[in-house]
């Protein structure tokens, strides 16, 4: 029962990102170097951060996939990575916005972490393409698995390659006139990053309970001997 | 002497508020965007089970139909 | 000798003999690396090279030539039945892993052996570096081994074979090319070599080897399964 406590979850989703928004734009104070521009690290951290454990979960549940053989799990891997990568997508274009805003160019080798994060994101969109490219079911569903394993094991080594690739010449602070980050900028920025992961939560949720419902469908069909409607995803696990 | 350690962290200067407020805004709105354009297919996908639920009631009525007659 | 050691040893050599027999991957390998060394020549219209040009242009072209042995590394084993073979023997299966990295590695090694003097000749003023960088190639070699040998044996079983491996491999070697550039870099250097972060690069090769030849060895019995 996949829709089972979508709905609060939703409601705690959106009064979690009201109250969050709300102290960034109206509590926590402006950034001494970089002013207004700042707050889009509200919005793009908490979706880098979220993404990345997306990611690490996904492959989590590809190693529970290949223990137990449920197929259940595969699914759950499958739509933790695809929420995982509709995030990336958000976070490489605030990455830019903000890149664009800061230095003048929309994109900055410069920023590691943001690197790091092209990289990993440039790894999970060739998920698709890989699993489309085995037929057998069963056994894309485990090599999607151990996909998910090996890129969940990556994750941390490459920020910490790219990391040390970067010269020590660019410090990135967050700070007012004092230097370190003041209490209410933690305070908006740690409400955004848990409303970011409710939203996240949730949007899994929901993509769960729609690919159920879709299986129960099928399997009505198949009971009632009814002639199997066409069109189902090559890649896209069944749920049931 | 100040004024060179203040120049040191980083590189750009501030933008003033209203340049500042359309990065801002435009980071903000494509997340809205991508969310929203996420639900946009997610109703997609809901209609089609929708339909389905019917296109199968119906023929659920329909097999109980002829059963009733097969009785009959 | 263990059944596992024994194991491993058969199929390192039937794959070595048969590499030697047939010349199949080899030495398209080294002719590739050689024309991309011309290629480069004239696209960065520079007829010397030292520190990060130098290191970059070697190792993109390692890298690139190594993807066409890792393309096809399984091929024999998939057409002769290799697979079959592998699931009926009573040994643990992570012993066809470790074969073929280990095979993998030799081709490599044999690879370098004629791409780096060559590239050496072509690029190089002064020769000075090539004594320390083996052991960066060692290690490198190493995680492209594994990381290679790993997406080799799931693109085998595939529709798009020669397209997945470059495509799912690469993202995968970013942070060996990193290391492994950086590590060359300054043994490339103008004025003679120098070994800034040497140790901590190396260090990196040797973590992501462990790491992706754990990984391999940990989830190889996954794939071979049925």
């Amino acid at each position: 029962m996949y829709g089972k406590g979508l709905k609060p979850l939703s409601i705690a989703t959106v009064a979690m990102l009201a109250v969050s928004l709300s102290l960034v734009f109206f509590y926590a104070p402006l950034d001494a170097d970089q002013g207004f521009i700042q707050k889009i690290f509200y919005v793009h951290v908490p979706l880098a951060i979220v993404a990345l454990v997306g990611f690490i979960i996904g492959g989590i549940f590809a190693i529970a996939h290949l223990r137990t053989n449920n197929r259940k799990w595969d699914a759950y891997s499958y739509v933790s990575i695809h929420i995982s990568v509709i995030f990336g997508v958000a976070v490489l274009i605030t990455g830019a916005i903000w890149a664009k805003a800061s230095w003048g160019h929309w994109w900055v080798w410069d920023e590691p972490t943001l690197v790091s994060f092209l990289i990993v994101f440039l790894l999970y969109a060739t998920y698709y393409p890989f699993r489309y490219a085995i037929e057998d079911r069963d056994r894309q569903a485990r090599y999607a698995s151990v996909f998910a394993v090996t890129a969940g094991a990556f994750v941390p080594l490459n920020f910490m390659a790219v990391r040390m690739a970067q010269s020590l010449v660019h410090p990135r602070t967050f700070a007012t006139a004092e230097g370190g980050m003041p209490g209410e900028m933690m305070l908006a920025f740690l409400c955004m990053l848990v409303a970011i992961g409710l939203l996240c939560t949730t949007l899994v949720k929901f993509e769960l309970t729609a690919k159920s419902a879709s299986g129960q469908v099928k399997r009505l069909r198949r009971a009632l001997d009814a002639p199997v409607a066409g069109g189902s995803s090559r890649i896209a696990p069944e749920v049931s | 002497m100040l004024e060179l350690a203040a120049l040191l962290p980083l590189a750009a200067p501030a933008l003033p508020l209203d340049e500042a407020g359309k990065y801002v805004a435009g980071a903000y709105v494509v997340f809205m965007v991508l969310l929203v354009v996420y639900v946009g297919i997610m109703a997609a996908k809901l209609g089609r089970i929708e339909r389905e639920l019917r296109e199968v009631a119906a023929i659920a009525e329909e097999r109980k139909g002829e059963r009733e007659e097969v009785r009959a | 000798m263990t059944p596992s050691r024994a194991a491993f040893a058969a199929i390192l050599a039937k794959d070595l003999r048969s590499e030697l027999r047939t010349l199949q991957s080899l030495p398209a390998m080294a002719l590739f690396s050689v024309t991309t060394f011309v290629i480069f020549r004239f696209g960065l219209d520079r007829t010397s090279l030292s520190g990060s040009l130098a290191a970059g242009v070697l190792w993109a072209t390692l890298l690139f030539a190594a993807v066409l042995g890792i393309n096809r590394l399984f091929v024999a084993e998939r057409e002769e039945g290799g697979f079959d073979a592998i699931r009926l023997a009573p040994i643990d299966r992570s012993v066809l892993f470790g074969a073929k990295v280990a095979a993998l590695l030799v081709y490599l090694l044999a690879l370098e052996l004629v791409a780096v003097p060559i590239f050496a000749i072509f690029f190089l003023d002064d020769a000075a570096g090539l004594g320390p960088l083996v052991a960066v190639l060692l290690l490198a070699d190493l995680g492209l081994a594994a990381t290679g040998t790993l997406i080799s044996s799931m693109a085998v079983n595939s529709r798009a074979r020669d397209l997945l491996v470059p495509l799912v491999l690469l993202p995968l070697i970013v942070p060996l090319m990193i290391a492994a550039t950086g590590a060359t870099e300054p043994l490339l250097a103008l004025g003679g070599p120098s070994y800034h972060r040497f140790g901590t690069w190396l260090m990196v090769l040797g973590l992501y080897d462990l790491i992706f030849g754990l990984v391999g060895y940990a989830v190889f019995d996954f794939l071979l399964e049925d």
